[in-house]
């Protein structure tokens, strides 16, 4: 393997790993904002609220590693993406900005209307930015991202059937991971009732999700047809494993056996990403701009790979430790004296509240 | 192909802006964790609860600021491809190792604020102290590597051809260019000035309004100590910034300080307005110029006229009151210092009087002028390049048009964002003041009470 297809394997990573935890977080924005107002939706969404925790900015910091290793790796392609495509991705940072904000604030919204804007600015970024990433994939995969600055058609290249669709089986994966996820957390919380709530949304989501895939396959096949013929060739075994483990997840939570679910439904969704990059390759910009020469120099290319094993070796202990301590906040609900100050507020200081 | 001017400009204007705005959030997030665990360890070793209060108060502070921090920065990843796509295109290959770098940093810096936010409760006392010092590590970490890049902007190196193509890169070089050993500390120093300032101005406010309990007095003295430490030192860094500045990008110089001709003995004016003809009005201090640049009047300075009108960079005039603000600020500021020095020098204690509380109380708002001015400097006397003498701002903004209807977006977005940020620190230092212990976790807190399914009603 080159060291050119070992960074766009990196990139293929952070674009997995942003597409499963970006991807539950917006959808988990989509049920919060769907559960409807009032005590109604009260519980789902008190159930969300606790569910994301302390992970958000790890989830979305994936994201900026995707685009950082696009710049660096393979800068030409990344000019080629953002300025012929920049309504959409400008659209897509905008329920980024909406959704940050949203996290930001969330726990210090205390009066009620704070608490409706919050809810209804996390709905709307979730739609957004799943919807809009959607589109840029499809404009991509379908040949209408030229090389240059600006050179492909800034409305036709990502409105057009094949790009709306992908889009909005975008906002449905989404909206299927999280509730497969948020399954597994009512189950945690022992909530039977929620868990049968988002197992039912899991099916409804994981039907139109199947729905608009198969939209999809025809839009591509008329639209992109380098792309399908390999995802219809070489990609096959990954589809059909991405097929299987959706079924598998279905078939489990129809029966309410839910161990297990979680990592399904992330091996489908990864599948179907790793199916699309075998589509495209050698291509970045199918039939436009190969990996190989969208290349940064040689020297770039290791520089990018030594720095990702660090952020590995380093990263993702200290991330371990974060999850050991989140998951311990989640068991425990009574506090244990500490010899913190008395009397301070609380929130992080909920324990300490309580003692002063 | 050439774009439209106005393009242009609305591209320059939001990037300015977004930068503006988010150095100030960035700043916080590099130096503020610091202040955290000086009052954290203060509280530890000597047993004083008012210093752990504080810690724990500002480690919420950090929090909220960092994370819309995180938001405005990824608006700024984004912008590398939607307003500077043909930079980025050609030279992302160059400068993106920096960012990758700086990923890392910042993966790093989410994790421990988190961890630490948790620790308060599940930690023991030391060991919380100690999940702090990653975020400060990080956050310094971090700052190197973003400011190395505009280094590297104003001092480009360490790739080939430098026309056309880009076919090899050293990374060292790029990394440590020669703008790096002064812009790097010039920024650090600034976050670390402008930080303790405007904690210590917050505090300030508190004590004018006879809130003058110890954790007011305590929460104005910590940051305030740092801050007038890292300021003579500031003065110091930003003086040779200056001289090499002069140096390696003349032309910089030449705007900041408003020379038109190259000569000696130049004369050095406070404020004025710059004409081709020379400055009007301002103060005048005859040879000055020369002597700081080279320690003596016969020094040459290189003037404006040195290269033709397009190299030179735009509103003269703004980018020399920006130069001298900030000078002036820096000044007053350590003038503010000599005042805390000799109080304490005297009685051990910060002067009790209404005036030096009130100079406290202003520093904070003339910290963050300085910084923006200095942001100004820096980011203006480098146009019309991008990268320095190799690429012009102008072949680098996106061929894309509606930058108009993005900058107007981006400006509303941002006001509000701004908005609801500062109210919410004001809201919790109310609920701080009130001790009325209701939760005021803000992001990355865990949550306080028992799961959703403990406290539910029978469903439906």
């Amino acid at each position: 393997m080159s060291s050119a297809v070992a960074v766009a394997a990196v990139l293929w990573i952070g674009v997995t790993m942003y597409a499963v935890f970006g991807g539950a977080d917006f959808g988990a924005g989509l049920w919060s904002l769907l559960a409807g107002g009032g005590e109604r939706g009260r519980r789902p969404r008190e159930l969300i609220d606790w569910a994301i925790g302390p992970v958000w900015e790890a989830n979305h910091v994936w994201l900026i590693f995707a685009i950082v290793v696009l710049w660096t790796g393979f800068s030409s392609a990344f000019e080629a993406v953002f300025s012929t495509l920049f309504i959409p991705l400008s659209l897509a940072a905008l329920g980024i900005v909406l959704r940050g904000s949203g996290f930001a604030f969330q726990h210090t919204a205390r009066r009620a209307w704070g608490r409706v804007v919050a809810v209804a600015l996390f709905g709307l970024a979730s739609v957004l930015t799943p919807f809009f990433m959607g589109t840029v994939v499809g404009a991509v995969a379908a040949g209408r991202v030229p090389v240059g600055n600006a050179t492909g058609d800034p409305v036709t290249s990502w409105l057009n059937p094949l790009s709306l669709t992908i889009g909005a089986l975008f906002v449905a994966t989404s909206a299927y991971l999280a509730a497969v996820f948020l399954v597994s957390d009512a189950r945690r919380a022992d909530a039977p009732d929620l868990e049968r709530y988002f197992a039912n949304r899991a099916l409804v989501s994981a039907v139109v999700a199947g729905a608009l895939a198969a939209v999809g396959l025809v839009a591509l096949r008329s639209d992109a047809r380098y792309v399908f013929d390999r995802l219809t060739s070489d990609a096959v075994p990954l589809i059909v494993l991405s097929g299987a483990c959706g079924i598998a997840v279905l078939i489990m939570l129809r029966r309410g056996g839910r161990r297990g679910a979680r990592l399904l439904a992330v091996g489908a969704v990864t599948a179907v990403i790793w199916g699309w990059g075998v589509a495209q390759y050698p291509y970045l910009l199918p039939e436009k701009l190969t990996i190989d020469d969208a290349a940064a120099p040689s020297e770039v290319l290791t520089a990018v790979l030594i720095v990702f094993l660090i952020a590995v070796v380093v990263v993702l202990p200290s991330l371990g430790l974060l999850f050991v301590l989140a998951q311990r906040n989640l068991v425990e609900e009574t506090s244990r004296p500490t010899s913190h100050p008395p009397g301070e507020g609380g929130g992080s200081a909920g324990a300490l509240g309580s003692v002063g | 192909m050439l774009t439209a001017a106005s393009d242009l400009t609305a591209a320059r204007s939001q990037m300015g802006f977004t930068l503006g705005f988010h150095i100030i959030l960035a700043s916080l997030g590099v130096a503020l964790p610091a202040l955290m665990l000086i009052a954290n360890y203060r509280g530890l070793r000597h047993d004083d609860m008012d210093a752990l209060t504080l810690a724990q108060r500002w480690s919420k502070a950090v929090a909220v600021t960092f994370a819309v921090g995180a938001v405005t920065g990824t608006v700024l990843s984004f912008e590398f491809g939607l307003l500077w796509p043909a930079f980025t295109g050609r030279f992302g290959q160059v400068f993106g190792v920096l960012f990758a770098i700086e990923g890392i940093f910042f993966f790093l810096e989410a994790i421990f604020i988190a961890i630490y936010i948790f620790g308060w409760k599940y930690l023991k006392p030391w060991t919380h102290f100690w999940t702090g010092v990653p975020v400060v590590i990080t956050g310094l970490g971090g700052a190197f590597s973003v400011v190395a890049v505009n280094s590297w902007m104003n001092q480009p190196q360490g790739f080939s051809p430098t026309t056309g193509k880009v076919t090899s890169v050293d990374p060292v070089k790029v990394i440590f260019n020669p703008a790096v050993p002064y812009e790097v500390p010039h920024m650090i120093l600034a976050a670390y000035l402008v930080t303790g300032f405007l904690v210590a101005s917050i505090y300030a406010v508190g004590m004018l309004r006879g809130r003058r309990d110890r954790v007011h007095r305590l929460g104005l003295l910590i940051p305030l100590t740092v801050a007038c430490i890292a300021t003579p030192i500031q003065f110091v860094v930003g003086d040779s910034a200056a001289r090499a500045i002069a140096k390696n990008q003349p032309i910089k110089f030449a705007a900041m300080e408003c020379v038109q001709k190259t000569s000696t003995d130049v004369t050095e004016y406070i404020y004025g307005r710059c004409t081709p003809s020379g400055v009007k009005g301002g103060i005048a201090i005859p040879g000055l110029d020369s002597i700081l640049v080279g320690w003596s009047t016969s020094t040459q300075v290189t003037g404006l006229d040195s290269v033709p009108p397009d190299d030179r960079p735009p509103a003269n005039t703004m980018l020399h009151w920006a130069f001298d603000t900030m000078v002036g600020i820096c000044t007053l500021l350590i003038g503010l210092a000599l005042w805390l020095g000799i109080g304490w020098w005297r009685k051990k204690d910060f002067p009790q009087t209404r005036w030096f509380l009130r100079a406290t109380a202003v520093s904070g708002v003339a910290a963050l002028v300085a910084l923006e001015a200095g942001w100004i400097v820096t980011e203006v006397g480098r146009q019309p390049w991008i990268v320095y003498n190799i690429m012009r701002t102008s072949d680098a903004v996106t061929q894309a048009s509606g930058i108009w209807i993005t900058f107007a977006t981006v400006l509303a977005l941002y006001v509000v964002l701004g908005a609801a940020l500062i109210l919410t620190l004001l809201a919790m230092s109310r609920r701080w003041r009130g001790a009325d212990g209701e939760g005021d976790g803000g992001p990355y807190s865990p949550d306080e009470g028992p799961p959703p399914g403990l406290t539910a009603e029978a469903p439906g």
